[in-house]
């Protein structure tokens, strides 16, 4: 059974700019959290930002400008 | 009541070596970090290590807001100004290019300019005036087709000098190479804003005026520097693990291997009383601090002091020397007799003192702090007549 992806996660170059990222969004309300990379997206051990799909984007208008992100993937 | 050095009532004037007191907010955040948190940040993805990234987040954002740096990504953490210094001037400079920087500085900008020197980069070292003044005119007429970088300190930390900055940072800019600036005397005790005064690399202790704990500095590098600026040193950043070769991206590029995270912590809490007291409220506590010191040496007989005569052109910081006395000698006697703490000597700054005629002997310094009393001026001005008087 093929589900609509319910989640978008951005991907940061480092924790700074994830948690950057995390305290602009909770500064607007957007609804976020922070996970680990999944294995099948990237080899990097880090965190990312996950956010429902209808909110990214909210998300991605939020961050512009503020914090540089590498990629946006559907989970 | 006077200060009584029997009870242990010790006057604390060294304040631009390093703070102290600091403020309570600062033990209370490093208690907190140890107690509560005590993650590696960057490092994993648990909940302690990301707040451990929190709180170093929270440090650069109050940063930021101090220094007017709209992406507070945009400073790296060091050890110290000292560190700071040496990533930007070891980074940017290479054999044939020529760098300007003025007759005050201390050590930590030139010892890796002579260092620099031996490696092909020209140096011109503006001679300040007697008071330790630069002159924007003089920095100007130094300017060669190969000059790199223009690097000086925004107050001497041997008479207190305050340089015109955001003048030097427009010629600078209108000559298109980059502008560090020393903040060390400086950061938290005085305005800094680093677009209006044009400063491309910006340099600063943690530990002085932004009471901080030691340990802790920074560099503010502008959007783009990064790309011609080499890490003194690389290794783990926690980001990228899958590469072997050092981030390019700010902060990572300049912050290699586990951050001191309680230092930091301690240093948020530093910088957030700075914002909340406001800088220019700090500034016109130590300003009337310092006339009123200057005023009453001024009222003094064989004294003589450097730097320059009005407190609104200076830092809390003042040198001056007792005739008959030499300053280690005063130092003792003011710390055993009167329980006066300050720093006698060079300072770290033997180009300072040449420029103000006090090289070899140096000076007495005193560095005044926010925590400083009328009180304790009144008392050291007690203690200063009656060693020049012998008694
Ligand atoms: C003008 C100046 N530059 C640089 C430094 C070095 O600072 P730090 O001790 O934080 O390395 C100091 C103080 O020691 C200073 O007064």
């Amino acid at each position: 059974m093929i589900e609509a992806p319910p989640y978008a996660v951005f991907l940061f170059p480092s924790v700074s700019h994830v948690l950057k990222a995390e305290k602009i969004l909770k500064a607007r309300g957007t609804p976020h959290k922070l996970i680990p990379v999944p294995r099948h997206i990237s080899t990097d051990c880090g965190v990312c930002l996950r956010v429902a799909v209808e909110q990214q984007g909210l998300a991605a208008e939020a961050l512009q400008g503020l914090v540089t992100w590498e990629r946006m993937v559907l989970l | 009541m006077e200060p009584d050095p029997g009870k242990n009532q010790l006057i604390y004037f060294d304040n631009a070596a390093t703070s102290w007191p600091k403020p309570a907010g600062m033990m209370g955040a490093m208690g907190y970090y140890n107690e509560m948190i005590g993650g590696s940040p960057g490092r994993s993805g648990h909940r302690r290590s990301l707040d451990a990234g929190r709180i170093i987040l929270e440090t650069r954002e109050v940063l930021a807001e101090l220094f007017g740096i709209d992406d507070s990504l945009r400073i790296a953490f060091t050890k110290n100004a000292t560190e700071a210094l040496n990533i930007a001037l070891l980074g940017i400079l290479h054999s044939g290019d020529h760098v300007i920087t003025s007759s005050m500085e201390h050590n930590s900008v030139m010892r890796p300019l002579r260092f620099l020197e031996t490696q092909g980069v020209q140096i011109s070292v503006v001679s300040c005036s007697g008071d330790g003044r630069l002159s924007p005119e003089d920095v100007h007429a130094a300017i060669r087709p190969q000059t790199r970088l223009l690097v000086v300190t925004h107050a001497s930390n041997v008479t207190g000098t305050i340089q015109p900055i955001a003048e030097l940072g427009h010629i600078v800019r209108d000559h298109g190479f980059l502008f560090c600036v020393d903040a060390a005397q400086t950061a938290g005790a005085l305005p800094i804003h680093v677009d209006e005064m044009a400063i491309d690399l910006l340099a600063f202790s943690g530990h002085k005026s932004l009471f901080g704990p030691q340990g802790t500095g920074g560099l503010y590098i502008r959007e783009g520097i990064e790309r011609h600026l080499r890490p003194l040193m690389m290794g783990g950043t926690g980001s990228r693990s899958e590469f072997e070769v050092q981030p390019d991206f700010m902060p990572d590029k300049y912050e290699s291997g586990t951050p001191n995270t309680i230092g930091l912590a301690g240093l948020g809490a530093g910088v957030r009383f700075v914002l909340t007291e406001g800088v220019e409220a700090i500034r016109s506590k130590e300003e009337g601090l310092t006339e009123r010191f200057l005023k009453g040496l001024a009222s003094l007989k064989g004294i003589a002091v450097y730097g320059p005569p009005d407190a609104a052109s200076r830092t809390a910081a003042v040198s001056f020397n007792i005739a008959g006395v030499s300053p280690s000698e005063a130092a003792l006697e003011l710390d055993e007799r009167f329980g006066i703490l300050c720093r006698p000597g060079l300072h770290c700054a033997p180009a300072a003192h040449r420029t103000i005629g006090t090289f070899s002997q140096g000076t007495i310094r005193f560095g005044f702090g926010y925590f400083n009393k009328d009180e304790e001026i009144s008392f050291a001005l007690e203690a200063i007549r009656s060693l020049a008087a012998g008694d």
